[in-house]
């Protein structure tokens, strides 16, 4: 079933979808399609997209941010040499409590790393998909990486392959891709000017040689761009990452994706630049700052319609494993995978699969059902509000635990799923810790409201008095549905004068609370 | 000269071990060691050394001042 479903997307379905992509923009629907009227709905997610496209994203957290509550990935770290120098990279730092992207701890060979795979398939059900990110680039360890891919395909068929590419040997290795069945791959293009490309790699290294400057970035980018037109040719779904570096790339980034998405790009995940002194990066070196979450939002929103936009990336460590936004990476060292009893088991997992499908279309079913309510209110107001969740797109996180809130914007299309917020856990071994209260205040404070699970008396009180209404009388109801609810609720007593409606003042520097958690 | 690589400050990323023309680098205890008799200092192969191209972090390979340099073998009169 895997295998047929490999290749059932041609060029043409791509660039259909990314056609229809458009439309779904103007109809306001997101990635998921969940999110507006009509035939979204009756499709269960799938939104405009054509069958094959949606076979292969539905149960891919990084393709599908519908999916992304209910489904895990893992990454296996195999592949540490890289082929380039970036600017927000510094290979040197590596810290056990340090979570940022291509940081890691234990590297592993093929054979580890498959037996690690099915370590965490058979503990953790949800785990769809195995990535290869690094740290370094998969392409410039491509043994490593096919033997891994090769080991992983025959021991447990059913688990979706994907790699992370800076692209530079990208062209050299479609044909592996595709012989491996390969259908996800994610290439970071930060810039299509080799002038902006000069100002974040400093070094390449390409057919023996180390390249520098103009030189070096004009190679990269032209091998990028044709890597990415030889994969949608191919049928190979490919999104693009872009770190968003603010007076460097920053207003390239539509640029960006417009030739992205020229090329048949699926998706663009457009995220923020992770920088500070400690981690060691020239970046971190220069004070490059990274931006805030409203410059992000307000890049990712002006692109928005081009093409499918990610908004739910975390980020996340190259060996990371879990739902997005959860680490299990500490559950699963090479020490403890070797003392595991492995109960990898086809059909505890199908039937697995097969349970949460059926909660995802009670989900959608109970989402569209609330949105008939909020259609018969007339309002222009947006607002955002804060949730706290463990996943299943359930309110089933208590505020104290909660270590990000997953940001909606509610307005008269719906709930729609714009970003997150890590912060500080409030509640550490029961006893709630002031300075991370106002931390997370200060993180979530562009939002009206935040829906909890449970929360305590004196963190309730914070929020009231910053203005957030903590909400918890959705408590393990689903957060599409329960945010629609609420937000008809609000709209009724603004309409009819019994609160008045406030714009909500900007959140903090996301890096703050970034650094602050780390 | 061989080249030599500074253990701390090797990452063990292993980028110089997959561009070494002569496999002279191997790892040992998570780092990486370059074998002198082996090394050839890329002479012969390419027009700068491998290691030191591709190395992540500067000032990690480095020539072994301690020995002598390395001789490339004399070009037969056919070559």
């Amino acid at each position: 079933m895997y295998a047929s479903a490999q290749h059932g997307a041609s060029r043409s379905d791509i660039l259909t979808a990314l056609g229809d992509t458009k439309q779904v923009g103007r109809k306001s629907c997101s990635t998921s399609g969940c999110c507006g009227q009509g035939k979204c709905g009756s499709q269960k997610g799938q939104g405009d997209l054509p069958s094959g496209l949606w076979d292969k994203v539905k149960t891919h957290p990084c393709y599908s941010e519908e999916a992304h509550h209910h489904y895990a990935r893992m990454h296996v770290a195999v592949a540490p040499a890289c082929n380039i120098q970036c600017n927000y990279c510094n290979r040197k730092y590596d810290c056990a409590n340090e979570s940022r992207p291509g940081v890691v701890s234990e590297r592993l060979s093929p054979e580890q790393a498959v037996k690690k795979v099915l370590a965490v398939a058979s503990a953790v059900p949800q785990m769809t998909v195995l990535g290869i990110a690094g740290p370094g680039d998969p392409l410039a360890n491509p043994k490593r990486t096919f033997k891994t891919f090769e080991l992983v395909k025959t021991a447990a068929p059913d688990i979706k392959l994907c790699l992370s590419t800076n692209g530079l040997m990208l062209p050299d290795y479609i044909d592996a891709i595709s012989n491996f069945n390969v259908d996800h791959v994610t290439i970071t293009i930060n810039t299509v000017d080799p002038e902006i490309g000069t100002r974040i790699y400093p070094w390449i290294f390409y057919k023996h040689k180390r390249y520098t400057g103009h030189e070096a970035a004009k190679i990269l980018t032209e091998r990028q761009l044709q890597g990415l037109q030889m994969l949608t040719e191919r049928g190979v779904l490919t999104k693009v990452n872009s770190v968003m570096i603010p007076g460097i790339n920053d207003h390239h980034l539509a640029e960006v994706n417009k030739v992205v998405k020229s090329r048949g790009g699926f998706l663009h995940n457009i995220m923020p630049l992770i920088s500070s002194p400690e981690h060691g990066t020239a970046f971190g070196a220069s004070g490059q700052r990274g931006p805030s979450p409203q410059e992000l939002k307000a890049v990712q929103d002006s692109c928005e319609g081009e093409m499918i936009m990610m908004r739910h990336c975390r980020q996340c460590r190259a060996d990371a494993v879990g739902l997005l936004g959860e680490s299990r990476t500490a559950e699963f060292t090479i020490e403890r995978i070797m003392s595991m009893e492995l109960n990898y088991d086809m059909d505890t997992r199908k039937a697995y699969r097969a349970k949460v499908e059926k909660e995802r279309a009670a989900m959608i079913v109970a989402g569209h059902d609330a949105l008939v309510g909020l259609a018969d209110v007339s309002s222009d107001i947006k607002v955002l509000a804060a949730v706290a969740t463990k996943g299943s797109g359930l309110i089933n996180e208590h505020f104290g635990h909660a270590a990000e809130f997953q940001v909606y914007e509610l307005s008269k299309a719906g709930a729609k799923f714009v970003g997150h917020r890590r912060v500080d856990v409030y509640c550490q071994g029961g006893y709630g810790e002031e300075g991370s209260l106002a931390s997370i205040i200060s993180a979530i404070n562009d939002c009206h409201a935040v829906f909890v699970a449970k929360i305590g008396a004196c963190p309730r009180e914070a929020l009231i008095k910053a203005g957030i209404t903590p909400v918890d009388q959705f408590a393990h109801d689903f957060i599409v549905k329960s945010a629609i609810v609420w937000f008809t609720a609000y709209l009724k007593k603004v309409n009819s004068g019994e609160i008045a409606h406030v714009q909500r003042i900007q959140a903090g520097s996301r890096n703050a609370t970034v650094i602050s958690a780390a | 000269m061989p080249f030599k690589i500074v253990s701390s400050q090797c990452t063990g990323c292993s980028a110089c071990e997959l561009e070494c023309p002569n496999a002279a680098i191997f790892e040992r205890d998570g780092s990486f060691v370059i074998d002198s008799k082996k090394c050839t200092e890329c002479i012969g192969h390419f027009d700068e050394p491998q290691c030191v191209a591709v190395c992540p972090v500067d000032r990690t390979c480095v020539i072994d001042t301690s020995l002598p340099r390395y001789q490339a073998p004399a070009r037969g009169e056919t070559a």
